[in-house]
């Protein structure tokens, strides 16, 4: 028992990060119908400059907001640069070019910084403490939950309840109706892709250090595993991306704890294949063949 | 009467495929004038032209006496051209009160867009009703009062209206007309409508230009179009 | 940037179409015919090519002939069905397990014989067949961005079969089984790279032959309909997910064979060979030979083995210092990949092969006029 406690902390604060991830993703994907499968690349590429800009500084604190600014950056620009001319040919075409720039960017990384794994440092113990004679969280863990939910609740928060919010639903939605109605839809779109790279490389910056460290390739699972959570909870629903996440958390910890780390990657792939053939729309949304 | 919005030589198209060819008309400030014809004339085209969702392949578009040439489409409603487009002018995804809100964002004033949009509630209590729900769940008649509504958030000068009676019961279609015709009288909007119902079109309209293949064929004062049985047969087939 | 392609209609495919003409066996047979001659042509030259090469350059030709399996029939199922798959380097990975399991265990009874070679590369297509129909059925649900996804994870995790069943596959070493000799009627000194450059060469022939007769037949014609708009094709009585499974499983057993083709020439197979990075690849080579067509999966083919070389042959050239010319090694190549994807994508959705067919048809309108002065 002691040890399904642990495996739920643990699966729990695994699972913020992917929800923050794939809320990342489905960000994307409701602005303008394009997974961003270059977000993992993106993701470490920003996550490279936290922890150059923490190991020049010192400070933790200073390489998380480089970056989150970084992050916010690379999304924009790769909007504005990239996508935007991508068009509308298809949706193979983005896919395309987003891989185009994931091979892109982790070769820049390894021309860079080498291929090796660099250590990342942590601002918290990643001891877990023991409550009432159970292993529980470690500080880092309790770091990333909170980082990982707050980053939720504003989104939340912006989407609802600001006019700038308003603005990116509605252009994302209806994007004639919006452009009559005065809203700059290509600067929501930018907004868009910077929000989402933002949270991107702040997941990355959690991430990290609770696997083997920082190289180029740190995010190609995680991306696969946030990819199958945005679809647990339906690619439209930002809700779905955070259940899903926590879900898809609890489901690798507990298979990982009972059955061994090697049967993880098995048990992602069985996990995307079970939903998208026995409920396609994902969790939260009506089932219907996924058309794009 | 100023003109609050000419049109000259107008040519527009999708693609290489030209839609409009050689519109001209002019509508006088605080009247309202009825774009009349069959499906396919180009009615739908030409408000999309006139908004700048269309680029013009040629010709000039002066709307309060400047050329609107160049102007990106989400600046033309803070210069007080407000366009209802067809059918789908709600989003759907969005509350009543999240349209509504949407309508008056841009908008400096915001005591002003909060009045404005205190009066599109009292003008259509259906929608004060139904503040919380979503677009889609909203009735023909009500996403119509809403794409109305949150354009004269707006506080529009010129109102581009595309079918607003399309789908609609004619107790609400003469409401809506009739508001149009209070609005021009007394707060000197001008409005274009697009109408398939020619007869209330006519009704409410100062002016009506017909048109056929993108072709303006005539223009003239909506009473003349009423009463001149040649022109009514010719051109609106009844 | 999203221009459509208007490709002109071969007077070929129009003859078919209209009502009256020959229906049978006629044109199809001319056009099998076709194909063989010019892969019959192409062999030779590939052939007498091979008698004059050293051994690197003739596993070279060996590797790019085990590419162009793979890449036409990938090609096949992104450019002419438009089904997005990045899983073509864990069915590569498949057919070359399968190769290598077969033929180590046959090692292993003491069995010999000539066929075993075909006799594994058949079982290599037979089970990576299978592999393409269960993720065909589960992809003939998915469109786009989904397929592309689980195809994403398949790639990914692949990998990580190989150490759960480490009693069958022995983890990240692979796996070894004996190396393929020349025959001996060849004589005994004969080169065993030339020898690998022929089964290789002849696996792609037989590769492209077929799949060039099978985008001309009916069937090439459901998965362009499929790919165009499938409420219209399955209007016009094309049993869509039908077309789009064997899509998949065609392409899928070229994989298979390729893999399975590509294990050979080493004898080895080992996760660390079928990297993610392989899917990519595979997918920029037939996005810059130009998608859908065989002639561009050859173009890719080539550019793969040639990418692949070059950024060693550029660092031995520039003397950089060891540290930089290690990071630059590999890097470099993929960096040059990734931006050509990008820039290809952007600039000539038609890619290479596009280019050489406006090319070829400016020349032949210049030849053309040139009678005429």
């Amino acid at each position: 028992m002691e040890r399904f406690w642990f495996l739920t902390f643990d699966g729990l604060a695994a699972g913020a990060v992917y929800a923050a991830f794939a809320l990342a993703l489905v960000l994307i994907w409701r602005a303008a119908r394009v997974v961003n499968f270059a977000q993992g690349a993106m993701a470490v590429a920003t996550a490279y400059v936290g922890y150059a800009v923490a190991g020049a500084t010192g400070s933790y604190w200073l390489g998380l907001a480089a970056a989150v600014l970084s992050g916010l950056a690379l999304g924009a620009l790769v909007e504005r640069v990239l996508m935007r001319f991508v068009g509308t040919a298809g949706p193979l075409n983005q896919v395309i070019v987003a891989l185009g720039l994931v091979l892109l960017i982790q070769a820049v990384l390894g021309m860079v910084f080498g291929n090796g794994y660099r250590p990342a440092a942590t601002p918290f113990d990643t001891d877990a403490l023991t409550v009432g004679g159970v292993a529980a969280l470690s500080p880092y863990d309790l770091w990333v939950l909170g980082a990982a939910l707050a980053v939720v609740v504003l989104l939340a928060l912006l989407f609802t309840r600001t006019p700038v919010g308003l603005r990116m639903r509605a252009a994302a939605f209806a994007p004639e109706v919006s452009r009559l109605l005065g809203v700059s839809v290509g600067r929501m779109l930018t907004l868009g892709w910077a929000l989402a790279a933002g949270v991107g490389a702040l997941a990355g910056m959690l991430v990290v250090p609770t696997g083997l460290g920082l190289h180029p390739h740190a995010m190609d699972l995680v991306f696969v595993v946030a990819f199958t959570a945005a679809v647990v909870g339906g690619l439209d629903s930002p809700v779905g991306a955070v259940v899903g996440g926590l879900l898809v958390g609890l489901i690798l910890s507990y298979v990982t704890g009972y059955l061994g780390p090697d049967t993880t990657p098995l048990a992602v792939l069985v996990l995307l294949l079970a939903v998208l053939l026995v409920r396609p729309g994902g969790l939260f949304s009506a089932a219907r063949a996924r058309h794009v | 009467m100023t003109a609050v919005l000419e049109v000259e030589a107008l040519d527009a198209g999708y693609g290489p495929v030209p839609v409009l060819r050689d519109v001209a008309f002019s509508v006088p400030a605080g009247t309202v004038a009825a774009v009349l014809g069959a499906n396919g004339a180009g009615k739908t085209t030409l408000l999309r032209t006139l908004s700048g969702l269309l680029r013009p392949t040629g010709g000039r578009i002066r709307y309060a006496g400047e050329d609107l040439r160049g102007v990106r489409v989400e600046h033309l409603v803070r210069r007080g051209l407000a366009h209802v487009p067809e059918g789908r002018g709600v989003v759907t995804e969005l509350t009543v009160a999240e349209n509504l809100r949407l309508g008056g964002l841009w908008r400096r004033d915001r005591a002003d867009a909060r009045r404005a949009r205190d009066e599109v509630y009292a003008l259509f209590p259906a929608l004060a009703d139904r503040r919380d729900h979503l677009g889609h769940q909203l009735s023909g008649g009500e996403r119509q009062m809403l794409a109305i509504g949150r354009a004269l958030i707006a506080r529009p000068r010129l109102l581009l209206l595309d079918e607003p009676s399309l789908g609609l019961a004619p107790r609400v279609t003469a409401q809506i007309m009739a508001l149009l015709r209070r609005l021009c009288d007394e707060q000197g909007l001008t409005v274009l409508l697009v109408e398939q119902n020619v007869r209330t079109a006519l009704a409410v309209a100062d002016q009506g230009i017909v048109m056929s293949l993108g072709r303006v064929v005539t223009a003239a004062p909506a009473a003349r179009l009423r009463d001149d049985d040649r022109l009514r047969h010719a051109y609106l087939g009844f | 940037m999203t221009t459509t392609r208007t490709e002109p209609v071969p007077p070929s495919a129009l003859r078919r179409l209209l009502p009256g003409a020959p229906a049978g066996g006629g044109p199809r047979s001319a056009t099998l015919l076709r194909h063989l001659a010019v892969a019959v042509l192409a062999g030779t030259l590939v052939v007498l090519l091979t008698n004059q090469l050293p051994p690197y350059q003739n596993l070279q030709v060996a590797r790019v002939c085990a590419f162009l399996c793979v890449t036409a029939g990938y090609t096949v199922l992104v450019g002419l069905n438009g089904q997005l798959s990045l899983g073509h380097g864990a069915l590569m990975a498949t057919g070359a397990y399968t190769v290598a399991l077969v033929q180590q265990g046959l090692d292993d009874r003491a069995v010999r014989g000539w066929w075993i070679l075909p006799g594994s590369l058949l079982a290599a297509v037979a089970v990576t067949a299978l592999g393409g129909l269960v993720v065909g059925l589960a992809a003939a649900r998915l469109r786009g961005p989904y397929l592309a996804g689980v195809t994403l994870a398949v790639a990914t995790l692949v990998p990580a079969v190989t150490t759960i069943f480490t009693g069958v596959f022995n983890g990240e070493q692979g796996l070894r089984f004996p190396a393929q000799n020349p025959p001996a009627a060849l004589g005994a000194y004969f080169q065993p790279e030339r020898w690998l450059a022929w089964i290789a060469l002849a696996a792609a022939l037989l590769t492209i032959v077929l799949l060039a007769n099978l985008v001309r037949s009916r069937f090439g014609r459901s998965l362009r309909a499929v790919r165009d708009d499938e409420v219209a094709a399955r209007l016009a009585g094309i049993p869509v997910a039908r077309t789009q499974v064997l899509a998949f499983v065609v392409s899928a057993a070229c994989a298979g064979l390729g893999g399975g083709v590509y294990a050979v020439l080493t004898a080895t197979v080992a996760p660390g060979k079928f990297p993610l990075d392989l899917s990519l690849f595979l997918l920029m080579a037939i996005v810059i030979g130009g998608l859908g067509s065989l002639a561009g999966a050859v173009w890719g083919a080539l550019l793969l083995v040639a990418l692949q070389d070059l950024p060693g042959l550029l660092t031995d050239r520039l003397d950089l210092p060891a540290a930089l010319a290690q990071r630059l090694e590999g890097n470099l190549a993929l960096a040059v990949f990734g931006l050509i994807l990008i820039v290809v994508m952007l600039a000539a959705p038609g890619g290479l092969q596009a280019g050489v067919r406006a090319l070829a048809t400016r020349l032949r309108a210049t030849v053309r006029r040139a009678p005429d002065r």
